[in-house]
């Protein structure tokens, strides 16, 4: 552990929060593309910000110090998470704190913390975003956490920069469980991060809300918080995504030289990532919700499946 | 795995492909994605034959492979999107499945199918004899898939499934079978899909409808 | 203090018994009874803890009491095993005790003193569970436990249904013992040597041993409440008083593993495989069970019940796991699973333990338990409210609290499976595992369901405006719950240090090896294939938060308005738009619809009056407890027929048999 290591530490949680809303603004300006509608600017997700945090916050009369807590607990561990991943290098000094399952224990305690507030003015749009999104939590956590087993029992660690390490750093070497496991992450991706097919970040129609429905209730700083919380989730997805199917590039830490390396690399990858999703979600069709159990159960069976393929061909 | 030469990989990728289109077939509801996903099997298997056709030197493996995408994924998948054309059928889907138990007992099988295979496979000595499990894998998944379903038409593209897993297990693990036998198989299973396609518009003419539960009721009629 | 624990703790059982005794010479004085017993029962629970933690390090003691039947006399023993369930005994009770102290009234059913008899009675016999060395005392304890509890489930006994699950309980109770009995049958191997030490050294052949861990694994797990033996479980948890439930569901449930463990892993050696998969198997089964059915309740308690189930199951799974890796010397792998067990039976004492408190406070203050009339109480009991959030929280396998260390370390159990020689098992293992995370993964579910129906939102009954915060005792147990919730979770390497004295004794391996784990680190394998530090873990969050809030509030502003929620512009939301119960669990019922039995009354549009009513039914009651209970009716019916009612006949009868056993023992 030497200087460099805290330092791209500090900087891979740095470029986690700078560029996580970026990510959100070019998805958008994508979808619009593909869409043939005119695409908004690719700072607009910042500017949301500014204003959101500029105004002041309108809570309900009812509300508990829970609901005012949730947006720094979600922020917080959505940092801690971005601080786990390796994005930009794999010698992580926190990372040694928290592994692959710690990561999927974090993402959890941000999902309760949201569901419990939005719970907590007690109105029928909030529970029922509530009651949905721990529905798509239930089969959706499962499914990662048996993607990142596919991947450490491929490395024999469950500590993600380990993992990265072995997948990257080490001989070339193709895994056929990582292509189960790629479809089922990809598919978990899109549910997490309440995307179409399972939920839609635009939409206007409260009963077809999932993560919407949740948040309604937060105004200003709050749903700034929430805003930059979801945008880091996807951040963190994709860099998931990006470390365990696109390892390449990602500094092993020595070297200071690496780290700047691997920082156009990593925005590059992030670019194709993100036009990727924009492409999926033009292409498919919102599910009816009790369609999602469908989608996340074949999701997790893959991710399973995986691991089953692992066992056979990797002996 | 870095004892494993590159070509013993690319089979295991591709088998793995293999399996994942095997369970997407499963949890398909939509006959014409259905052919789709059939005609990539057979990209697959194309592509998995022609490389141990380079790997292993065998000539003949490389008209195998050559036969197998002239058949599986040009010839098959366009007879049967006309046929669904000129039967009119195109939207149709199947309704009765569920899918999440059906793919319960899909990882059920690929368990039982992976250990039937692991004492088969250690008689064998090529480097890519775990695929064999895969490969019976495949083939008891699309005996799932023919009895899951209700329609004609997808229970036919199960057939042709299963028969791509059956041609799986005998390039990639054994490094292919005699020449004469995959033309006549080519042949019969070509022949099938024809004589089947005038099933379908036989069947249809006299019940209006391709689906199974039809013939099911007029058992007893005629 | 040297060799004098397993004194002391003999004392501490009988302290116990003298305090019960106490209640009963003034049975209706209410406040000798709750302020003098009660607190008593608590300082000697604390004494139990500290001693037996301490006693955890010591070599193993004996001790011979000359009691019981003449020739018979009760052998005691303390090793790191049974130390280790003492203290958790002791803990949980320390603090069921303290809470009791202001939770029993004067008007319930049974008599006050008459409750802390049998209250103490139970605590007693269970820690004599934990110190027994023969069969014989074993029973006794065994039985007694069984009984106490038994009546103080039926403490408000005017109420039939109560009394329908105090006999459940009782019944299947003694279907365990029975199954108990014949397992101590078998283990003495026809030596006639009724003591542990005896069985230890007794090595079964052939069936033998196999055919002694099927009956413990029958009796010990309707105890436990293990599929198919668990219909008593989400019966007589909520008919208890919810201190009795916090006991029963926090320690009882866990004698239960003591038990098995002490008979698979010392008396049997755990040579088998096969053992280790019908245990994880079971325990998966019972999981995934346990917490699909908690989804769809609608009564808090018994929401508890059920996800004490789910617990169990999680328990047992990793029992099986280390009897596998037992049976196939992997003692490093052995030691991790045992150390995920004990560690989730020491989890799952604090955090189900204070949960049932919290509902018994809840169910003090409102008089309501019914998840449908509840709600926003965190307003009216801001104390039991945010120290039931940390139950919950760490309930639902979060991290950094303690849930969550256990649930890690089994994964990683499973993670590290891929050399048994079997390979049909190492295929179960990614099945399993997956298993494994589906039930924790519901279980948040749940308990969002629970926090958030109970605690948040606005009240669904005007009555709860009244509801009042719980007594300064109970705050102070809760919160000592609540307080033990987060230290297991922050620093596992302590605990695991506590747990691998019985990780040696057992499987002969310790999961904290110097240089491999730190105070601040736990690494079970190597550093390099998985680390946690939930300490680091929790600064990082908390600093995060903190800066969080400081840099928005001096960037921007801290201003905030209140006024009505939003609600999307609907006017006046009213509390019953809010999910009920039932509609937090209906997607789980959906989901899971063939596995319930259940029966629904939908209301028509033109009902002027529409009610919407769902129960769900125990599938197994109906098809396996059913056809039994007819088969057996059966035979009865046919058994009466010769019952005439005539003394002569039944003599002749008796006379008959008497003839025909002298005949063949002749």
């Amino acid at each position: 552990m030497t200087a460099t290591a805290y330092l791209s530490q500090v900087l891979q949680v740095a470029v986690a929060l700078a560029l996580a809303p970026i990510l959100v603004g070019w998805i958008n300006q994508c979808r619009a593309w593909l869409q043939g509608r005119r695409a908004p600017p690719l700072m607009l997700p910042y500017r949301t910000l500014r204003k959101l945090f500029v105004k002041d916050a309108v809570i309900a009369t009812n509300a508990s110090p829970v609901f005012r807590l949730a947006p720094y607990v979600v922020f917080g561990a959505m940092c801690c998470a971005a601080a786990i991943v390796p994005s930009l290098a794999t010698d992580l000094p926190f990372a040694r704190a928290a592994d692959a399952i710690a990561l999927v224990g974090l993402f959890a305690l941000a999902r309760v913390f949201i569901a419990l507030a939005a719970m907590d003015i007690g109105t029928a749009f909030g529970s029922m975003g509530a009651r949905r999104e721990m529905f798509v939590g239930f089969l959706a956590e499962p499914a990662l956490l048996m993607v990142l087993f596919t991947a450490s029992l491929i490395s024999g660690s469950t500590s993600l920069p380990a993992i990265v390490d072995a997948l990257a750093h080490r001989d070339f070497g193709i895994y056929p469980s990582l292509a189960f496991a790629g479809v089922a992450f990809t598919m978990v991706s899109l549910a997490e991060n309440a995307r179409i097919p399972v939920d839609n970040p635009a939409t206007h129609l409260e009963l077809t809300m999932i993560h919407e429905a949740m948040v309604l209730e937060y105004s200003a700083r709050h749903l700034a918080l929430i805003e930059w919380s979801a945008a880091l989730k996807l951040f963190n997805y994709s860099c998931i995504g990006l470390a365990l199917f696109l390892p390449f590039g990602i500094a092993d830490g020595s070297d200071w030289r690496a780290l700047v390396g691997a920082a156009p690399l990593l925005i590059a990858k992030l670019a194709a990532g993100g036009a990727a999703l924009a492409l999926i979600e033009t292409l498919s069709a919102k599910l009816r919700i009790f369609r999602a159990p469908e989608f996340l159960g074949t999701a997790f069976l893959l991710a399973v499946l995986g691991m089953l393929v692992n066992l056979l061909l990797g002996s | 795995m870095p004892a494993v030469p590159l070509y013993a990989q690319l089979i295991n990728l591709l088998a793995a492909v293999l399996l994942l289109l095997a369970f997407a077939m499963l949890s398909q509801r939509r006959v014409l994605s259905l052919i789709d996903l059939f005609a990539a099997q057979g990209a697959a298997l194309a592509l998995s034959t022609a490389i141990v056709a380079w790997a292993t030197g065998q000539r003949h493996l490389y008209w195998s492979a050559g036969l197998t995408l002239g058949l599986k994924v040009l010839v098959l998948p366009w007879i049967l999107r006309r046929l669904i054309h000129r039967l009119d059928i195109e939207w149709e889907f199947e309704r009765l499945i569920n899918i999440p138990t059906t793919m319960l007992i899909g990882i059920v099988l690929v368990v039982f199918a992976f250990n039937l295979a692991v004492p088969i496979a250690e008689l064998a000595n090529t480097v890519t004899r775990s695929t064999l499990g895969i490969a019976l894998a495949c083939v008891m998944l699309s005996f799932l898939m023919m009895i899951t379903r209700r329609k004609a038409i997808s229970q036919v593209l199960g057939f042709l499934a299963m028969e791509n897993g059956l041609f799986f297990a005998a390039t990639s693990a054994t490094y292919g079978m005699p020449m004469v036998v995959e033309l006549g198989i080519a042949l019969d299973v070509l022949v099938g899909v024809l004589i089947l396609g005038v099933f379908f518009f036989q069947i249809r003419d006299r019940l209006d409808s391709l689906g199974f539960a039809n013939l099911e009721r007029s058992r007893d009629d005629d | 203090m040297r060799a004098d624990a397993l004194p002391l703790l003999a004392a501490a059982i009988a302290a116990w018994l003298a305090i019960g005794a106490l209640g009963l010479v003034r049975p209706l004085a209410f406040a000798f009874v709750s302020r003098l017993l009660f607190p008593l029962g608590a300082l000697v629970a604390l004494l139990v803890a500290g001693i037996a933690l301490l006693a955890t390090a010591e070599p193993v003691a004996t001790l011979v009491l000359p009691l019981g039947l003449p020739d018979l006399p009760f052998h005691l023993r303390l090793d790191p095993l049974s130390a280790f369930f003492l203290a958790l005994l002791g803990a949980a009770t320390c603090a069921v005790s303290l809470f009791s102290t202001d939770y029993f009234r004067p008007s319930e059913g049974t008599a006050p003193g008459l409750v802390a008899f049998q209250y103490h009675v139970f605590v007693a016999s269970m820690a004599t569970v934990l110190i027994a060395d023969d069969a014989y005392l074993f029973m006794v304890a065994w039985e007694a436990m069984a009984l106490a509890s038994y009546f103080l489930v039926i403490t408000e006994h005017r109420i039939a249904a109560i009394r329908d699950a105090g006999f459940l309980y009782l019944f299947i109770a003694h279907i365990g013992a029975i199954a108990i009995l014949l397992t101590f049958g078998v283990l003495q191997g026809g030596s006639g040597d009724y003591t542990f030490d005896g069985m230890r050294a007794a090595r079964l052949q052939g069936a033998w041993p196999s055919l002694g861990f099927l009956l413990a694994l029958v009796g010990f797990g309707a105890k436990a409440g293990l599929l198919p033996l668990h219909v008593w479980l989400p019966e007589a948890h909520p008919a208890a008083p919810s201190p009795v439930s916090a006991l029963m569901s926090g320690v009882m449930l866990k004698t239960a593993i003591y038990a098995l463990l002490r008979v698979t892993f010392d008396l049997l050696h755990a040579v088998v495989w096969w053992w280790g998969v019908v245990v994880l198997v079971v325990g998966l089964l019972t999981a995934l069970f346990g917490v699909v059915f908690a989804a769809a309740q609608t009564d808090m308690k018994r929401l508890l019940a059920y996800s004490s189930m789910e617990n169990i199951g999680i328990i047992a799974a990793g029992v099986g796991l280390a009897i596998l890796f037992r049976a196939h010397d992997k003692t490093l792998l052995a030691a991790i699973a045992l150390t995920a067990v004990l560690y989730h039976c020491l989890n799952h004492a604090m955090f189900k333990t204070l949960l049932f408190l919290a509902t018994g406070a809840v169910l003090h203050a409102t008089r309501e338990r019914s998840l449908g009339r509840l709600g926003g109480l965190i307003r009216r009991m801001p104390w039991v409210a945010w120290l039931a959030l940390v139950g919950t929280l760490a309930i639902a396998g979060l991290p950094p609290l303690n849930g969550f260390v256990s649930e890690w370390l089994l994964l990683q159990a499973f993670l590290f499976t891929p050399s048994l020689p079997q390979s049909f098992v190492n295929m179960l293992v990614p099945l399993a595992a997956g298993a494994l995370v589906l039930a924790v993964a519901l279980a948040a579910y749940v308990m969002v369901k629970f926090y958030g129906v109970v605690f948040l939102g606005r009240p669904r009954d005007p009555d709860l405006a009244h509801a009042h915060d719980a007594g300064r005792y109970e705050r102070v147990a809760l919160a000592g719950l609540a307080a033990a919730c987060v230290l297991l979770g922050v620093l596992p390497t302590f605990v695991i240090g506590v747990i691998d004295r019985v990780n040696t004794m057992l499987v002969g391996a310790a999961v904290i090896r110097p240089g491999v784990s730190s105070w601040l680190l736990l690494a079970p394998i190597d550093a390099q294939r998985a680390s946690y530090s939930p300490l680091v873990m929790l600064a990082v969050v908390v600093a995060v938060v903190v800066l969080a809030i400081q840099v928005v509030h001096r960037l921007y502003h801290g201003r905030v308005r209140t006024t009505g929620a939003w609600n999307c512009g609907s006017p006046e939301p009213t509390p019953r738009m809010q999910d009920s119960a039932e509609g937090f669990g209906q997607p789980i019922r959906q989901v899971f619809e063939p596995f319930f039995r259940m029966t629904r009354e939908l209301p028509s549009a033109f009902d002027a009056e529409p009610r919407y009513r769902v129960t769900i039914d125990d599938p197994f009651r109906y098809w396996l407890y059913r056809p039994i209970a007819r088969v057996m009716e059966k035979l009865a019916g046919y058994l009466g027929l010769i019952q005439h009612g005539r003394i002569s006949a039944y003599l002749a009868l008796s006379f008959a048999t008497l003839i025909v056993l002298l005949f063949f023992v002749r």
